[in-house]
Protein backbone atom coordinates (compact mmCIF):
# COMPACT_ATOMS: atom_id res chain seq x y z
CA UNK A 1 0.00 0.00 0.00
CA UNK A 2 0.87 3.76 -0.50
CA UNK A 3 1.50 4.29 3.43
CA UNK A 4 5.15 5.18 3.92
CA UNK A 5 4.59 5.95 7.45
CA UNK A 6 2.61 2.79 9.04
CA UNK A 7 2.27 -0.26 7.86
CA UNK A 8 -1.85 -0.87 7.52
CA UNK A 9 -3.20 -4.38 6.62
CA UNK A 10 -5.15 -3.71 3.63
CA UNK A 11 -8.43 -4.95 4.87
CA UNK A 12 -8.18 -1.74 7.78
CA UNK A 13 -7.92 0.54 5.79
CA UNK A 14 -10.01 2.98 3.28
CA UNK A 15 -10.50 2.74 -0.43
CA UNK A 16 -7.85 5.12 -2.18
CA UNK A 17 -10.48 7.66 -3.33
CA UNK A 18 -11.86 7.83 0.17
CA UNK A 19 -8.91 8.91 1.19
CA UNK A 20 -7.30 11.40 -1.55
CA UNK A 21 -11.08 12.70 -0.87
CA UNK A 22 -11.19 13.73 2.65
CA UNK A 23 -7.36 14.40 2.13
CA UNK A 24 -8.66 16.81 -0.80
CA UNK A 25 -11.82 18.37 1.89
CA UNK A 26 -9.24 19.04 5.08
CA UNK A 27 -6.53 20.81 2.62
CA UNK A 28 -8.99 23.14 0.80
CA UNK A 29 -11.22 24.03 4.08
CA UNK A 30 -7.40 24.79 6.08
CA UNK A 31 -6.64 26.56 2.71
CA UNK A 32 -9.46 28.35 3.13
CA UNK A 33 -9.68 29.25 6.29
CA UNK A 34 -5.83 29.39 7.46
CA UNK A 35 -3.48 29.60 4.84
CA UNK A 36 -5.29 32.23 2.78
CA UNK A 37 -5.96 34.13 5.42
CA UNK A 38 -1.73 33.93 6.69
CA UNK A 39 -0.60 35.57 3.35
CA UNK A 40 -3.49 37.76 2.97
CA UNK A 41 -1.69 39.80 5.88
CA UNK A 42 1.45 40.11 4.20
CA UNK A 43 0.11 40.88 0.87
CA UNK A 44 -1.91 43.13 2.11
CA UNK A 45 0.51 45.02 4.22
CA UNK A 46 3.32 45.18 1.52
CA UNK A 47 1.06 45.72 -1.31
CA UNK A 48 1.46 49.73 -1.08
CA UNK A 49 5.41 49.14 -1.11
CA UNK A 50 7.78 48.74 2.21
CA UNK A 51 8.08 52.62 2.23
CA UNK A 52 4.46 52.71 3.33
CA UNK A 53 5.05 49.53 5.51
CA UNK A 54 7.93 51.34 7.24
CA UNK A 55 6.18 54.64 7.92
CA UNK A 56 3.54 52.74 9.35
CA UNK A 57 5.83 50.58 11.73
CA UNK A 58 7.47 53.20 12.84
CA UNK A 59 4.61 55.77 13.11
CA UNK A 60 5.07 57.40 16.79
CA UNK A 61 1.51 56.61 17.50
CA UNK A 62 2.01 52.72 16.37
CA UNK A 63 5.54 52.77 18.58
CA UNK A 64 3.22 53.96 21.38
CA UNK A 65 1.02 51.16 20.75
CA UNK A 66 3.65 48.20 20.79
CA UNK A 67 5.27 49.77 24.11
CA UNK A 68 2.08 50.03 26.05
CA UNK A 69 1.28 45.95 24.47
CA UNK A 70 5.17 44.88 25.78
CA UNK A 71 4.19 46.51 29.15
CA UNK A 72 0.90 45.67 29.64
CA UNK A 73 2.23 41.72 29.05
CA UNK A 74 5.62 42.21 30.66
CA UNK A 75 3.31 42.90 34.03
CA UNK A 76 0.45 40.25 33.02
CA UNK A 77 2.94 37.38 32.38
CA UNK A 78 5.07 37.26 35.53
CA UNK A 79 1.95 38.01 37.51
CA UNK A 80 -0.06 34.79 36.01
CA UNK A 81 3.18 32.92 36.20
CA UNK A 82 3.53 33.47 40.12
CA UNK A 83 -0.29 32.82 40.54
CA UNK A 84 0.19 29.46 38.29
CA UNK A 85 3.14 28.16 39.71
CA UNK A 86 1.25 28.53 43.34
CA UNK A 87 -1.97 27.46 42.47
CA UNK A 88 -0.28 24.60 40.77
CA UNK A 89 1.71 23.35 44.02
CA UNK A 90 -0.97 23.90 46.74
CA UNK A 91 -3.72 22.02 44.22
CA UNK A 92 -0.76 18.97 42.94
CA UNK A 93 1.00 18.46 46.15
CA UNK A 94 -1.94 18.70 49.15
CA UNK A 95 -5.07 16.85 49.50
CA UNK A 96 -8.17 19.24 50.54
CA UNK A 97 -11.35 19.70 50.73
CA UNK A 98 -13.18 21.82 47.68
CA UNK A 99 -10.13 21.68 45.41
CA UNK A 100 -12.26 20.34 42.46
CA UNK A 101 -14.33 23.30 42.77
CA UNK A 102 -11.06 25.22 43.11
CA UNK A 103 -9.99 24.38 39.67
CA UNK A 104 -13.07 24.89 37.82
CA UNK A 105 -12.86 28.20 39.68
CA UNK A 106 -9.19 28.96 38.26
CA UNK A 107 -11.26 28.45 34.44
CA UNK A 108 -13.47 30.50 35.20
CA UNK A 109 -12.02 33.54 32.98
CA UNK A 110 -12.27 31.14 30.06
CA UNK A 111 -16.00 31.18 30.01
CA UNK A 112 -16.50 34.79 30.68
CA UNK A 113 -17.13 36.66 27.30
CA UNK A 114 -13.74 39.15 26.96
CA UNK A 115 -16.04 41.81 26.39
CA UNK A 116 -17.78 41.05 30.05
CA UNK A 117 -14.33 40.95 31.79
CA UNK A 118 -14.00 44.02 30.41
CA UNK A 119 -17.54 46.20 31.26
CA UNK A 120 -16.81 44.14 35.01
CA UNK A 121 -13.84 46.83 35.74
CA UNK A 122 -15.83 49.80 34.58
CA UNK A 123 -18.70 48.90 36.68
CA UNK A 124 -16.27 48.47 39.55
CA UNK A 125 -13.82 51.45 38.51
CA UNK A 126 -15.57 53.64 35.90
CA UNK A 127 -16.73 57.18 37.14
CA UNK A 128 -20.07 55.88 37.43
CA UNK A 129 -19.06 52.60 38.85
CA UNK A 130 -18.31 51.44 42.98
CA UNK A 131 -15.49 53.08 43.32
CA UNK A 132 -15.91 55.83 41.18
CA UNK A 133 -16.54 58.42 43.06
CA UNK A 134 -14.06 57.46 45.54
CA UNK A 135 -11.32 57.42 42.68
CA UNK A 136 -12.07 60.68 41.33
CA UNK A 137 -11.58 62.03 44.57
CA UNK A 138 -8.48 61.30 45.30
CA UNK A 139 -7.39 61.41 41.46
CA UNK A 140 -6.44 58.49 40.32
CA UNK A 141 -7.76 56.68 37.19
CA UNK A 142 -8.04 53.13 36.05
CA UNK A 143 -10.52 53.03 33.52
CA UNK A 144 -9.36 55.13 29.71
CA UNK A 145 -5.87 54.83 31.40
CA UNK A 146 -3.18 52.17 31.95
CA UNK A 147 -3.93 50.06 34.85
CA UNK A 148 -7.36 49.81 33.57
CA UNK A 149 -5.48 48.01 30.34
CA UNK A 150 -3.25 45.66 33.06
CA UNK A 151 -5.89 44.70 34.78
CA UNK A 152 -8.04 43.72 32.03
CA UNK A 153 -5.37 41.53 30.41
CA UNK A 154 -4.45 40.07 33.72
CA UNK A 155 -8.55 38.76 33.79
CA UNK A 156 -7.98 36.94 30.50
CA UNK A 157 -5.20 35.46 30.87
CA UNK A 158 -5.25 34.18 34.68
CA UNK A 159 -5.52 30.30 33.63
CA UNK A 160 -2.75 29.94 30.94
CA UNK A 161 0.16 28.74 33.38
CA UNK A 162 -1.77 27.43 36.14
CA UNK A 163 -3.61 24.99 33.72
CA UNK A 164 -0.69 23.91 31.83
CA UNK A 165 1.05 23.17 35.41
CA UNK A 166 -1.81 21.89 37.87
CA UNK A 167 -2.13 18.23 35.50
CA UNK A 168 1.38 18.28 35.03
CA UNK A 169 2.80 18.38 38.82
CA UNK A 170 -0.30 16.18 39.52
CA UNK A 171 0.72 13.22 37.62
CA UNK A 172 4.36 13.34 38.49
CA UNK A 173 3.20 13.07 42.57
CA UNK A 174 5.17 14.07 45.25
CA UNK A 175 8.00 11.13 46.13
CA UNK A 176 11.49 13.59 44.80
CA UNK A 177 10.02 16.28 46.77
CA UNK A 178 9.15 14.12 49.74
CA UNK A 179 12.72 12.62 49.53
CA UNK A 180 14.52 15.42 49.47
CA UNK A 181 12.87 17.24 52.48
CA UNK A 182 13.45 14.35 54.72
CA UNK A 183 17.22 14.36 53.28
CA UNK A 184 16.63 17.44 54.63
CA UNK A 185 16.68 20.14 52.49
CA UNK A 186 14.52 23.22 53.22
CA UNK A 187 11.43 23.86 51.47
CA UNK A 188 12.70 26.25 49.01
CA UNK A 189 15.83 24.75 47.93
CA UNK A 190 13.61 21.85 47.32
CA UNK A 191 11.00 23.79 44.80
CA UNK A 192 14.58 24.93 42.91
CA UNK A 193 16.01 21.96 42.68
CA UNK A 194 13.31 19.42 42.29
CA UNK A 195 10.28 20.68 41.51
CA UNK A 196 11.11 23.58 39.37
CA UNK A 197 13.30 21.50 36.89
CA UNK A 198 10.75 19.02 36.78
CA UNK A 199 8.10 21.44 35.42
CA UNK A 200 10.08 23.95 33.38
CA UNK A 201 9.03 22.88 29.67
CA UNK A 202 4.96 23.06 31.40
CA UNK A 203 5.94 26.40 32.51
CA UNK A 204 7.85 27.76 29.60
CA UNK A 205 4.78 25.99 27.44
CA UNK A 206 2.35 27.81 29.71
CA UNK A 207 4.07 31.21 29.63
CA UNK A 208 3.77 30.97 25.95
CA UNK A 209 0.38 31.11 25.81
CA UNK A 210 -0.35 33.22 28.00
CA UNK A 211 2.17 35.78 25.90
CA UNK A 212 0.54 35.01 23.01
CA UNK A 213 -2.86 36.10 24.52
CA UNK A 214 -1.62 39.16 26.56
CA UNK A 215 -0.25 40.74 23.36
CA UNK A 216 -3.45 39.95 21.60
CA UNK A 217 -6.71 40.46 23.59
CA UNK A 218 -9.05 42.83 21.81
CA UNK A 219 -12.51 42.74 23.50
CA UNK A 220 -11.54 43.08 26.99
CA UNK A 221 -9.18 46.01 26.43
CA UNK A 222 -10.92 47.68 24.08
CA UNK A 223 -13.97 47.90 26.50
CA UNK A 224 -11.25 49.98 29.13
CA UNK A 225 -9.05 51.79 27.22
CA UNK A 226 -10.65 54.85 25.78
CA UNK A 227 -9.25 54.54 22.53
CA UNK A 228 -6.64 57.65 23.36
CA UNK A 229 -4.06 57.36 20.96
CA UNK A 230 -0.67 57.29 22.24
CA UNK A 231 -1.59 56.82 26.02
CA UNK A 232 -4.00 53.74 25.87
CA UNK A 233 -3.91 52.05 22.38
CA UNK A 234 -2.42 49.17 22.52
CA UNK A 235 -1.08 47.17 19.19
CA UNK A 236 -4.87 45.56 17.97
CA UNK A 237 -6.35 48.58 19.24
CA UNK A 238 -4.20 50.73 16.63
CA UNK A 239 -5.00 48.25 13.81
CA UNK A 240 -8.86 48.57 14.74
CA UNK A 241 -8.48 52.83 14.38
CA UNK A 242 -6.63 52.51 11.01
CA UNK A 243 -8.80 49.68 9.65
CA UNK A 244 -11.73 52.18 10.36
CA UNK A 245 -9.87 55.26 9.00
CA UNK A 246 -9.45 53.40 5.79
CA UNK A 247 -5.70 53.17 6.16
CA UNK A 248 -5.76 49.55 4.99
CA UNK A 249 -1.92 49.17 4.57
CA UNK A 250 -1.13 50.88 7.48
CA UNK A 251 -3.51 48.72 9.44
CA UNK A 252 -2.13 45.90 7.96
CA UNK A 253 1.26 46.38 8.79
CA UNK A 254 1.05 46.58 12.15
CA UNK A 255 -1.52 43.37 11.81
CA UNK A 256 1.58 41.97 10.08
CA UNK A 257 3.96 42.54 13.31
CA UNK A 258 1.39 40.72 15.81
CA UNK A 259 0.98 38.06 13.18
CA UNK A 260 4.41 37.50 13.09
CA UNK A 261 4.82 37.53 16.75
CA UNK A 262 1.86 34.54 16.67
CA UNK A 263 4.14 32.75 14.40
CA UNK A 264 7.15 32.59 16.65
CA UNK A 265 4.97 31.98 19.53
CA UNK A 266 3.64 28.73 17.40
CA UNK A 267 7.37 28.05 16.48
CA UNK A 268 8.20 28.21 20.33
CA UNK A 269 5.24 26.11 21.33
CA UNK A 270 6.42 23.29 18.51
CA UNK A 271 10.28 23.02 19.93
CA UNK A 272 8.83 22.94 23.61
CA UNK A 273 6.41 19.84 22.77
CA UNK A 274 9.34 18.00 21.34
CA UNK A 275 11.85 18.99 24.21
CA UNK A 276 8.77 17.47 26.62
CA UNK A 277 8.67 14.64 24.77
CA UNK A 278 12.03 14.05 24.72
CA UNK A 279 12.13 14.73 28.60
CA UNK A 280 9.69 12.34 29.57
CA UNK A 281 11.10 9.46 26.81
CA UNK A 282 14.71 9.80 28.55
CA UNK A 283 13.05 9.56 31.72
CA UNK A 284 11.06 6.89 30.95
CA UNK A 285 14.56 5.10 29.72
CA UNK A 286 15.60 5.51 33.06
CA UNK A 287 12.94 3.48 34.81
CA UNK A 288 12.68 0.82 32.04
CA UNK A 289 15.56 -1.51 33.41
CA UNK B 1 -14.31 16.63 63.11
CA UNK B 2 -13.02 15.66 59.03
CA UNK B 3 -9.45 17.41 58.61
CA UNK B 4 -9.76 20.54 55.96
CA UNK B 5 -6.13 18.84 54.48
CA UNK B 6 -4.39 15.50 55.00
CA UNK B 7 -0.90 15.83 56.34
CA UNK B 8 2.02 16.15 54.67
CA UNK B 9 6.14 16.86 54.98
CA UNK B 10 5.78 19.35 52.01
CA UNK B 11 5.70 23.13 52.88
CA UNK B 12 4.18 26.16 51.56
CA UNK B 13 0.36 25.09 51.98
CA UNK B 14 -1.28 27.99 53.90
CA UNK B 15 1.53 30.39 51.53
CA UNK B 16 0.42 29.32 48.11
CA UNK B 17 -3.38 28.61 48.76
CA UNK B 18 -3.75 31.99 50.75
CA UNK B 19 -1.67 33.79 47.53
CA UNK B 20 -4.34 31.64 44.98
CA UNK B 21 -7.47 32.18 46.66
CA UNK B 22 -6.29 36.35 47.05
CA UNK B 23 -5.27 36.55 43.90
CA UNK B 24 -8.32 35.02 42.42
CA UNK B 25 -10.46 36.66 44.39
CA UNK B 26 -9.45 40.58 43.83
CA UNK B 27 -8.85 39.87 40.01
CA UNK B 28 -11.85 37.50 39.16
CA UNK B 29 -14.84 37.30 42.06
CA UNK B 30 -14.54 40.94 43.18
CA UNK B 31 -15.12 42.03 40.05
CA UNK B 32 -17.51 39.54 38.98
CA UNK B 33 -19.66 39.79 41.82
CA UNK B 34 -19.45 43.70 42.39
CA UNK B 35 -20.09 43.61 38.72
CA UNK B 36 -22.96 42.12 38.46
CA UNK B 37 -24.62 43.50 41.69
CA UNK B 38 -25.49 46.59 39.52
CA UNK B 39 -27.81 44.47 37.03
CA UNK B 40 -29.80 43.79 39.99
CA UNK B 41 -30.22 47.51 41.03
CA UNK B 42 -32.75 47.43 38.18
CA UNK B 43 -36.39 46.63 39.21
CA UNK B 44 -37.60 43.25 38.40
CA UNK B 45 -39.97 44.89 35.25
CA UNK B 46 -36.75 47.47 34.01
CA UNK B 47 -34.42 44.42 34.13
CA UNK B 48 -36.74 41.96 32.45
CA UNK B 49 -37.51 45.01 29.48
CA UNK B 50 -33.79 45.29 28.94
CA UNK B 51 -33.06 42.36 28.53
CA UNK B 52 -35.89 40.89 26.11
CA UNK B 53 -36.02 44.36 23.74
CA UNK B 54 -36.54 43.07 20.27
CA UNK B 55 -33.03 43.99 19.45
CA UNK B 56 -31.46 42.31 21.95
CA UNK B 57 -33.41 39.59 21.62
CA UNK B 58 -32.03 39.38 17.91
CA UNK B 59 -28.21 39.66 18.93
CA UNK B 60 -29.02 36.59 21.34
CA UNK B 61 -30.13 34.70 18.07
CA UNK B 62 -27.59 35.63 15.71
CA UNK B 63 -24.83 35.06 18.62
CA UNK B 64 -26.07 31.80 19.48
CA UNK B 65 -26.92 30.20 16.07
CA UNK B 66 -24.28 31.48 14.67
CA UNK B 67 -21.50 29.85 17.07
CA UNK B 68 -23.76 26.80 17.21
CA UNK B 69 -23.37 26.51 13.17
CA UNK B 70 -19.76 27.71 13.49
CA UNK B 71 -18.86 25.12 16.14
CA UNK B 72 -21.18 22.08 14.26
CA UNK B 73 -18.92 22.79 10.69
CA UNK B 74 -15.61 22.45 12.71
CA UNK B 75 -17.03 19.30 14.19
CA UNK B 76 -17.57 17.59 11.11
CA UNK B 77 -14.47 19.43 9.34
CA UNK B 78 -12.48 19.33 12.50
CA UNK B 79 -12.65 15.68 12.15
CA UNK B 80 -11.48 15.00 8.56
CA UNK B 81 -8.63 17.42 9.32
CA UNK B 82 -7.62 14.98 12.72
CA UNK B 83 -8.24 11.89 10.51
CA UNK B 84 -6.06 13.36 8.00
CA UNK B 85 -3.49 14.46 10.24
CA UNK B 86 -3.14 11.14 11.92
CA UNK B 87 -3.75 8.44 9.94
CA UNK B 88 -2.12 9.94 6.32
CA UNK B 89 0.84 11.11 5.06
CA UNK B 90 1.71 13.80 3.31
CA UNK B 91 4.45 16.85 2.12
CA UNK B 92 4.04 19.63 4.87
CA UNK B 93 2.07 17.78 7.43
CA UNK B 94 4.04 18.92 10.59
CA UNK B 95 3.70 22.32 9.31
CA UNK B 96 0.08 21.99 8.83
CA UNK B 97 0.15 20.13 11.73
CA UNK B 98 1.67 23.06 13.55
CA UNK B 99 -0.35 25.86 12.08
CA UNK B 100 -3.68 24.60 13.23
CA UNK B 101 -3.04 26.25 16.27
CA UNK B 102 -3.07 29.63 14.48
CA UNK B 103 -6.58 30.99 15.14
CA UNK B 104 -5.23 30.37 19.20
CA UNK B 105 -2.18 32.26 18.53
CA UNK B 106 -3.42 35.32 16.26
CA UNK B 107 -4.52 38.74 17.85
CA UNK B 108 -8.45 38.07 17.22
CA UNK B 109 -8.47 41.63 15.44
CA UNK B 110 -6.17 40.61 13.22
CA UNK B 111 -8.04 37.95 11.88
CA UNK B 112 -11.12 40.30 11.71
CA UNK B 113 -9.60 42.68 9.35
CA UNK B 114 -8.10 40.11 7.55
CA UNK B 115 -11.64 37.84 7.01
CA UNK B 116 -13.53 41.03 6.40
CA UNK B 117 -10.60 41.44 3.21
CA UNK B 118 -10.79 38.38 1.85
CA UNK B 119 -14.60 37.56 2.15
CA UNK B 120 -16.09 41.18 0.81
CA UNK B 121 -17.58 41.41 -2.48
CA UNK B 122 -14.09 41.88 -4.47
CA UNK B 123 -12.29 39.93 -2.15
CA UNK B 124 -10.20 36.93 -2.87
CA UNK B 125 -12.07 34.52 -1.89
CA UNK B 126 -15.47 36.95 -1.62
CA UNK B 127 -15.16 37.76 -5.25
CA UNK B 128 -15.88 33.61 -5.77
CA UNK B 129 -19.25 33.95 -3.81
CA UNK B 130 -20.42 36.96 -5.08
CA UNK B 131 -20.47 35.01 -8.83
CA UNK B 132 -22.63 32.64 -6.72
CA UNK B 133 -25.18 35.44 -5.86
CA UNK B 134 -23.64 34.81 -1.80
CA UNK B 135 -22.78 37.82 0.10
CA UNK B 136 -20.57 37.01 2.32
CA UNK B 137 -19.20 39.94 4.89
CA UNK B 138 -21.22 42.26 6.00
CA UNK B 139 -23.70 39.51 6.30
CA UNK B 140 -25.03 36.45 9.37
CA UNK B 141 -22.54 34.08 7.11
CA UNK B 142 -19.65 36.59 7.65
CA UNK B 143 -20.25 36.08 11.09
CA UNK B 144 -20.43 32.36 11.14
CA UNK B 145 -16.91 32.37 9.46
CA UNK B 146 -15.47 34.47 11.73
CA UNK B 147 -16.35 32.07 14.50
CA UNK B 148 -15.04 29.49 12.13
CA UNK B 149 -11.64 30.36 11.93
CA UNK B 150 -11.72 31.53 15.67
CA UNK B 151 -12.56 27.94 16.65
CA UNK B 152 -10.85 25.87 14.64
CA UNK B 153 -8.37 24.64 16.84
CA UNK B 154 -10.93 23.19 19.35
CA UNK B 155 -12.26 20.02 17.85
CA UNK B 156 -8.65 18.88 15.80
CA UNK B 157 -7.29 18.77 18.98
CA UNK B 158 -9.43 17.15 21.32
CA UNK B 159 -9.93 14.69 18.64
CA UNK B 160 -6.13 14.10 17.43
CA UNK B 161 -5.05 12.64 20.83
CA UNK B 162 -7.52 10.17 21.43
CA UNK B 163 -7.21 8.89 17.25
CA UNK B 164 -3.56 8.56 18.03
CA UNK B 165 -4.34 6.28 21.26
CA UNK B 166 -6.95 3.76 19.39
CA UNK B 167 -5.30 0.49 19.27
CA UNK B 168 -5.11 -1.26 15.64
CA UNK B 169 -5.98 -4.54 17.09
CA UNK B 170 -9.46 -3.64 17.93
CA UNK B 171 -10.14 -2.68 13.97
CA UNK B 172 -7.99 -5.57 12.54
CA UNK B 173 -10.80 -7.84 14.77
CA UNK B 174 -13.27 -6.08 13.49
CA UNK B 175 -12.18 -6.43 9.85
CA UNK B 176 -11.31 -9.70 10.42
CA UNK B 177 -14.92 -10.74 11.48
CA UNK B 178 -15.75 -9.07 8.19
CA UNK B 179 -17.07 -5.76 8.73
CA UNK B 180 -15.86 -3.26 6.02
CA UNK B 181 -14.82 0.09 6.56
CA UNK B 182 -17.35 2.14 6.96
CA UNK B 183 -18.88 -0.61 9.37
CA UNK B 184 -15.52 -0.19 11.29
CA UNK B 185 -15.88 3.69 11.07
CA UNK B 186 -19.69 3.65 12.42
CA UNK B 187 -19.27 0.84 15.07
CA UNK B 188 -15.95 1.00 16.14
CA UNK B 189 -13.96 4.48 15.83
CA UNK B 190 -16.73 6.35 15.80
CA UNK B 191 -17.87 5.37 19.36
CA UNK B 192 -15.01 6.09 20.30
CA UNK B 193 -13.94 9.61 19.57
CA UNK B 194 -17.36 10.21 20.57
CA UNK B 195 -16.62 12.42 23.94
CA UNK B 196 -13.70 14.00 22.51
CA UNK B 197 -15.68 14.88 19.57
CA UNK B 198 -18.38 16.31 22.15
CA UNK B 199 -16.20 18.21 24.09
CA UNK B 200 -14.17 19.56 20.97
CA UNK B 201 -17.61 20.96 19.79
CA UNK B 202 -18.68 22.64 23.26
CA UNK B 203 -14.75 24.21 24.02
CA UNK B 204 -15.47 25.37 20.14
CA UNK B 205 -18.85 26.59 21.24
CA UNK B 206 -18.15 28.48 24.16
CA UNK B 207 -15.31 30.47 22.69
CA UNK B 208 -17.88 31.64 19.99
CA UNK B 209 -20.66 32.96 21.92
CA UNK B 210 -18.08 35.37 23.72
CA UNK B 211 -16.09 36.10 20.90
CA UNK B 212 -15.79 40.04 19.98
CA UNK B 213 -12.41 40.87 18.06
CA UNK B 214 -13.09 38.82 14.58
CA UNK B 215 -16.54 39.32 14.40
CA UNK B 216 -17.03 42.99 14.45
CA UNK B 217 -15.04 44.12 11.13
CA UNK B 218 -16.68 41.05 9.28
CA UNK B 219 -20.31 41.28 10.43
CA UNK B 220 -21.66 44.94 9.35
CA UNK B 221 -23.02 45.33 12.79
CA UNK B 222 -26.70 46.14 11.56
CA UNK B 223 -29.11 45.91 14.57
CA UNK B 224 -31.87 43.47 14.03
CA UNK B 225 -29.66 42.03 11.52
CA UNK B 226 -25.54 40.96 12.19
CA UNK B 227 -25.09 42.61 15.49
CA UNK B 228 -23.91 40.01 18.35
CA UNK B 229 -24.35 40.58 21.74
CA UNK B 230 -21.00 41.50 22.80
CA UNK B 231 -21.16 44.28 20.77
CA UNK B 232 -24.41 45.26 22.10
CA UNK B 233 -22.83 45.61 25.42
CA UNK B 234 -20.20 47.26 24.08
CA UNK B 235 -22.32 49.74 22.52
CA UNK B 236 -24.62 50.21 25.77
CA UNK B 237 -21.34 50.76 27.57
CA UNK B 238 -20.62 53.86 25.18
CA UNK B 239 -23.55 55.45 25.92
CA UNK B 240 -23.05 54.98 29.59
CA UNK B 241 -26.21 52.21 30.52
CA UNK B 242 -24.42 50.46 32.69
CA UNK B 243 -27.11 48.74 34.41
CA UNK B 244 -28.75 47.66 31.29
CA UNK B 245 -24.89 46.41 29.71
CA UNK B 246 -24.29 44.71 33.13
CA UNK B 247 -28.48 43.01 32.56
CA UNK B 248 -27.19 41.70 29.48
CA UNK B 249 -24.25 40.46 30.33
CA UNK B 250 -25.81 38.43 32.98
CA UNK B 251 -28.42 36.99 30.37
CA UNK B 252 -25.37 35.98 28.26
CA UNK B 253 -23.49 34.34 31.07
CA UNK B 254 -26.54 32.25 32.09
CA UNK B 255 -27.79 31.28 29.00
CA UNK B 256 -23.97 30.17 27.79
CA UNK B 257 -23.62 28.38 31.45
CA UNK B 258 -27.17 26.80 30.98
CA UNK B 259 -25.97 25.33 27.40
CA UNK B 260 -22.75 24.05 28.33
CA UNK B 261 -24.83 22.26 31.24
CA UNK B 262 -27.17 20.48 28.68
CA UNK B 263 -24.30 19.37 26.74
CA UNK B 264 -22.51 18.46 28.85
CA UNK B 265 -25.51 16.42 30.88
CA UNK B 266 -26.10 15.13 27.24
CA UNK B 267 -22.60 13.57 27.20
CA UNK B 268 -22.99 11.68 30.73
CA UNK B 269 -26.35 10.82 29.21
CA UNK B 270 -25.01 9.19 26.28
CA UNK B 271 -22.26 7.31 28.21
CA UNK B 272 -24.90 5.82 30.58
CA UNK B 273 -26.73 5.00 27.98
CA UNK B 274 -23.68 3.36 25.79
CA UNK B 275 -23.07 1.90 29.14
CA UNK B 276 -26.12 -0.20 29.03
CA UNK B 277 -26.44 -1.26 25.27
CA UNK B 278 -22.97 -2.86 26.01
CA UNK B 279 -24.28 -4.63 29.35
CA UNK B 280 -26.95 -6.26 27.97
Amino acid sequence: MSQATRVTPQASAEPVWVRRTLLTVALLFLTLFLFIPLLAVFYEALRKGLGVYLAAVIDPYALAAIRLTLLSAAIAVPLNLLFGVAAAWAIAKFEFHGKSVLITLIDLPFAVSPVIAGLLYVLLFGAHGWLGPWLGAHDLQIIFAVPGIVLATVFVTVPFVARELIPLLQAQGSEEEEAALVLGASGWLTFWRITLPNMQWGLLYGVVLCTARAMGEFGAVSVVSGHIRGLTNTLPLHVEILYNEYQFAAAFACASLLTLLALVMLALKVAIERRAVRQRQAALAVEAP
Amino acid sequence: MPRFRQPSVLPGFGLTLGFTLAYLGFIVFIPLALGFAQAFELSFAEFWRTVTAPRVVASYQLTFGAAFLAAAFNALLGLIVAWVLVRYSFPGKRLVDALVDLPFALPTAVAGITLATLYSSNGWIGQYFKLLGIKVAFTPLGVVVALVFISLPFVVRTVQPVLEDLEPEVEEAAASLGANRWQIFRRVIFPALRPALLTGFTLAFARAVGEYGSVIFIAGNLPMVSEITSLLIVSKLEQYDYRGAAAVSVVLLVLSFLLLLVINLLQRWGRIRQGWEQAS
